[in-house]
């Protein structure tokens, strides 16, 4: 059947469904299959059915869904990604038990194998850490410059929308048809129409289109609102450094997603109207391709580290008690990464035919960009250096950061050398590499700002004795897993291999599958942390909005922060200004009047654009071009309309904002100060008394 | 004489005239141009794709069998004056001219933005007369792929001043509705610049090295 000739349901048929696969083969792959498709429905239902009995769908849809809110949408963000973590990391354990299985043996089958590390790919970068690290900018970035939201709260409602329906493509594909086997690259032209004529390859092409628009949404909404919507007197180099990490970040999103997007189209165009751009035949250069998602996945990599390297900063300072140390060189090397990234996307390929020189060239840009990561480690330690330090969970994850990144950093010195690449491309000494740097740089940094500010977001603190339980946890897991990955890649295993022979690599595997289900066990104590930490919420609430004696803006309001974040915007006088005013005395000044304060109002613009472009996603993957065409249509109108509202507003009265204002006021009174000795305490109700002198 | 508004950006700026607009407009104008800004490099790479496939025409009908340089002399010309239009509209807008000359001058764009997109359709209709379907080889399916991406574009702008002619008429000469169209400007600028670039990659560079 040709793309032309597909009737009112396309080329959806009984077959699309794993179900039909068991009937007429049972055998472990299928069955594999079918119990990953019966979660994602067992979970939708459950999800559903208890919407229903606890009678939420109304609070869900008025304070969640349709709010214009950045830190709500930063949280649906964060709920969003851990999700997509915990289907992320089971096909990481689901892979592992299929390599450690031992020669010549396993359980699932090749193209069942390929489809999980696509999966696993497209999930945790696209799916796990982008919404995660935004969902974290979402929530932070207005607070910390001392701004009542983000430059267009709307259109940062659409980005969710947009991501979150693209991830659920990948959810659907689990349940109808198959995602593509090609890898998170989907390099053509195996994953042209030519070789790969099934569903899979759209699945990934429009999950990652529509997540992509999104995403660059994000960045031109995070670029406009860092540099327009800052407090007075907070210029640039009083930005807290984590505000300098989105911003860089953000800039990365609106020069990197476009080869993405472009990449991804084109070989769209490639599929389904038969064009030429990445064919073998009539003219077609696969190797546009690898430069332009190269030219994308390179700045990515560092659009998501980036902002790691802000919570840390944020994170050791806070837990030394004392200034980060090198300010101004950390700014010079977090724009330097920005700006080198941009000029190494060719490692990605040394094997793929350039000249020596050209190798040689991207080789040595490569390795320039461990000179402005080696300044933020030392600037890092510096910071640690005779402060008195608290080794809380934030720090653990930081501290477990600082020793096993450098590892992941060095071995990438190793791989930017072209010579040594080309003996260990294509092995598992490559798998190692990168999650090294992705798992201790993004992952425990998110996880370490996760512990950080969530007392800032819900108002108690995260159980600390479980928090301490995941970062060993996640450690350990970490290093049993991958670790031994470095030696069986330069032992010669091939990276993506369902099935290996050379009975020398089965201990490796053995220990890998071992610290994979220590990963698990990591994941699920996180989510013990949350169930212990909401139950014991009533001895760790921290009203007064300050529980870790902390150093920037968001700190110096209450916890969870009122909708409209600063009842009086705040003139910023000195970096670090909540820790300067609390030096002085000066924290917690009470405001002389009050006004209104004019706030976004309600939308369900970003819900609509979720549902319209997920159904459109669907229709063209599946070949149903009316429903394809009816969907871009009411995507269209849906937004027009939109553009004709004009109650977008709504005003906060300056009596409601000194009434809620002036009893966290009192609250801030009454409230017995704890120093950073007790801060793990029931008393801690989030006012700090500063025990030391100013060390600087 | 008031002083003039602090909060200025690249570009035309509504100034002492609308101060009101002036204001709610900056942070969203620049916005816009970041977006422009990411908008372009879809263009960029489009154009070095184009770039490396000129010469990958597998047989098939090359530049020299296909473009036809009158027509694009008459589309360049239509697409440039149609940015003096906007130019116009925006200077009516800055000051405070009747509306009614920022709705003609609106209006002859549209029209502009038309005939552009009629001649382009042409064009294109013409090529496939010739046997010059994106299906034929690597250099036709660049081409297909770059300039009808303006030409979408242009739609897009087109579909744009009919909405706000709407909103102009539905919502009045509100900041929101002015706001709006300082983008538009924006963006049918940014068209001509992306048109520049057209006619000297694809269509000059496609004769010179095709």
């Amino acid at each position: 059947m040709t793309s032309a000739e597909s009737g009112f349901f396309g080329r959806l048929n009984w077959d699309a469904f794993p179900i039909a696969g068991l009937i007429q083969d049972p055998n472990t792959n299928e069955i594999v299959a079918n119990a990953a498709a019966g979660v994602v429905i067992v979970g939708v239902v459950l999800v559903l059915g208890l919407l229903t009995w606890f009678r939420l769908w109304g609070p869900l849809w008025r304070d969640w869904l349709t709010s214009a809110d950045h830190k709500k949408i930063g949280i649906m963000y964060i709920v969003f990604a851990i999700v997509m973590l915990a289907r992320g990391v089971l096909e990481g354990v689901v892979m592992r038990a299929q390599q450690a299985a031992g020669p010549g043996e396993g359980f699932l089958e090749a193209e069942h194998f390929a489809e999980l590390f696509s999966t696993h790919g497209t999930i945790m970068i696209f799916f796990v850490a982008v919404p995660f690290v935004f969902g974290l900018a979402n929530f932070l970035v207005p607070l910390m410059i001392g701004a009542r939201d983000v430059a267009f709260p709307v259109m940062n409602q659409i980005s969710l929308g947009l991501t979150v329906s693209a991830g659920m493509m990948l959810m659907v594909s689990l349940v109808v048809g198959e995602f593509s086997t090609g890898g998170w690259t989907a390099y053509p032209p195996y994953t042209g129409a030519a070789f790969n004529p099934g569903v899979g390859p759209d699945y990934w092409i429009w999950a990652i289109v529509v997540s992509g628009i999104g995403t660059t949404l994000t960045g031109i909404n995070f670029a406009v609102t860092i540099y327009k919507l800052r407090a007075p007197g907070m210029k640039f180099m009083r930005l807290p450094m984590y505000c300098w990490t989105i911003i860089c970040s953000s800039i990365l999103i609106v020069f990197a997603m476009p080869p993405l997007g472009v990449a991804a189209l084109l070989l769209a165009a490639d599929r389904y109207l038969d064009f030429h751009f990445f064919t073998n035949d009539l003219g077609g250069n696969m190797m546009n391709y690898a430069n332009l998602f190269w030219l994308f996945g390179h700045p990515e990599v560092y659009l998501l580290v980036l902002p790691a390297y802000g919570i840390y900063s944020e994170v050791f300072a806070t837990f030394s008690a004392k200034r980060l140390y090198g300010y101004t060189s950390l700014v010079i090397a977090t724009m330097s990464i920005a700006v080198l990234s941009f000029t190494v996307w060719l490692h990605h390929f040394f094997t793929m035919g350039q000249s020596a020189l050209i190798n040689a060239v991207f080789g040595i840009a490569t390795m320039l960009i461990a000179i402005p990561t080696g300044v933020k480690v030392y600037d890092w330690m510096a910071t640690l250096y005779r402060g008195r330090i608290r080794f809380s969970v934030p720090m653990l994850y930081g501290l477990a950061f600082l020793l096993l990144f450098v590892i992941g950093g060095l071995s990438g010195v190793i791989l930017a050398n072209p010579t040594v690449d080309y003996q260990v491309h294509n092995t598992l000494f490559l798998v190692a590499h990168f999650h090294n740097v992705l798992l201790p740089g993004v992952l425990f940094g998110l996880l370490a700002g996760y512990n950080y500010w969530f007392p800032k977001a819900f108002g108690f603190r995260l159980d600390e004795v479980w928090g301490r339980i995941s970062v060993v946890l996640w450690t350990v897991g970490f290093m049993l897993t991958f670790l031994p990955l470095y030696f069986v890649g330069l032992m010669g295993m091939p990276r993506r291999s369902y099935s290996w022979e050379d009975p020398s690599f089965h201990p490796y595997m053995i220990t890998a599958v071992i610290g994979a289900l220590v990963i698990l066990a990591a994941l699920l104590s996180v989510v013990v942390q949350l169930w212990v930490s909401i139950r014991n919420r009533e001895q760790s609430r921290v009203p007064v909005g300050d529980p870790w004696d902390a150093r920037t803006l968001e700190w110096s309001i209450p916890a969870p922060p009122p909708p409209y974040n600063f009842a009086i915007i705040p003139h910023v006088t000195d970096r670090d200004d909540f820790a300067a005013a609390k030096e002085r005395g000066a924290a917690y000044p009470h405001p002389d009047r009050y006004e209104d304060i004019t706030m976004p109002r309600n939308t369900s613009i970003g819900f609509v654009l979720c549902v319209l472009s997920g159904v459109w996603m669907f229709a063209l993957v599946w070949w149903i071009w009316w429903l394809a065409a009816l969907m871009t249509v009411m995507m269209i109108l849906s937004f027009i309309l939109w553009t004709f509202r004009t109650d977008t507003e709504e005003v906060v009265s300056a009596e409601d904002v000194r009434r809620q204002h002036e009893a966290w006021l009192d609250l801030v009174r009454t409230t017995p100060p704890v120093t950073r000795d007790h801060e793990g305490a029931p008393e801690n109700a989030g006012l700090a008394r500063p025990d030391l002198e100013a060390t600087t | 004489m008031k002083p003039a508004p602090t909060h200025s950006y690249p570009g035309l700026n509504l100034g002492r005239g609308r101060p009101g607009a002036h204001k709610a407009t900056e942070v969203v104008t620049f916005g816009f141009w970041v977006f422009l800004m990411s908008d372009l490099v879809y263009f960029g790479l489009m154009f070095g794709v184009y770039i490396t496939m000129i010469d990958a025409q597998a047989g098939g009908p090359g530049p020299h069998e296909l473009f036809d340089l009158y027509s694009i002399f008459a589309q360049t010309l239509i697409l440039l004056t149609s940015s003096l239009t906007v130019g116009l509209a925006m200077l009516a807008l800055k000051y405070d001219l009747p509306r009614g000359r920022i709705v003609l001058w609106f209006a002859v764009t549209l029209l502009l933005g038309l005939s552009f997109l009629f001649l382009e359709i042409r064009d294109f209709m013409s090529m496939a007369d010739k046997g010059g379907i994106p299906q034929r080889s690597g250099f036709l399916s660049a081409l297909y792929g770059l300039v009808p991406l303006h030409g979408l574009h242009v739609a897009a702008g087109c579909v744009w001043l009919v909405v706000l002619g709407i909103q102009l008429r539905v919502m009045g000469m509100t900041d929101l509705v002015v706001s709006r169209m300082v983008r538009l400007a924006l963006f049918w600028h940014f068209l001509d610049l992306i048109w520049i670039g057209i006619i000297t990659i694809v269509y000059f560079g496609g004769l010179t090295y095709g």
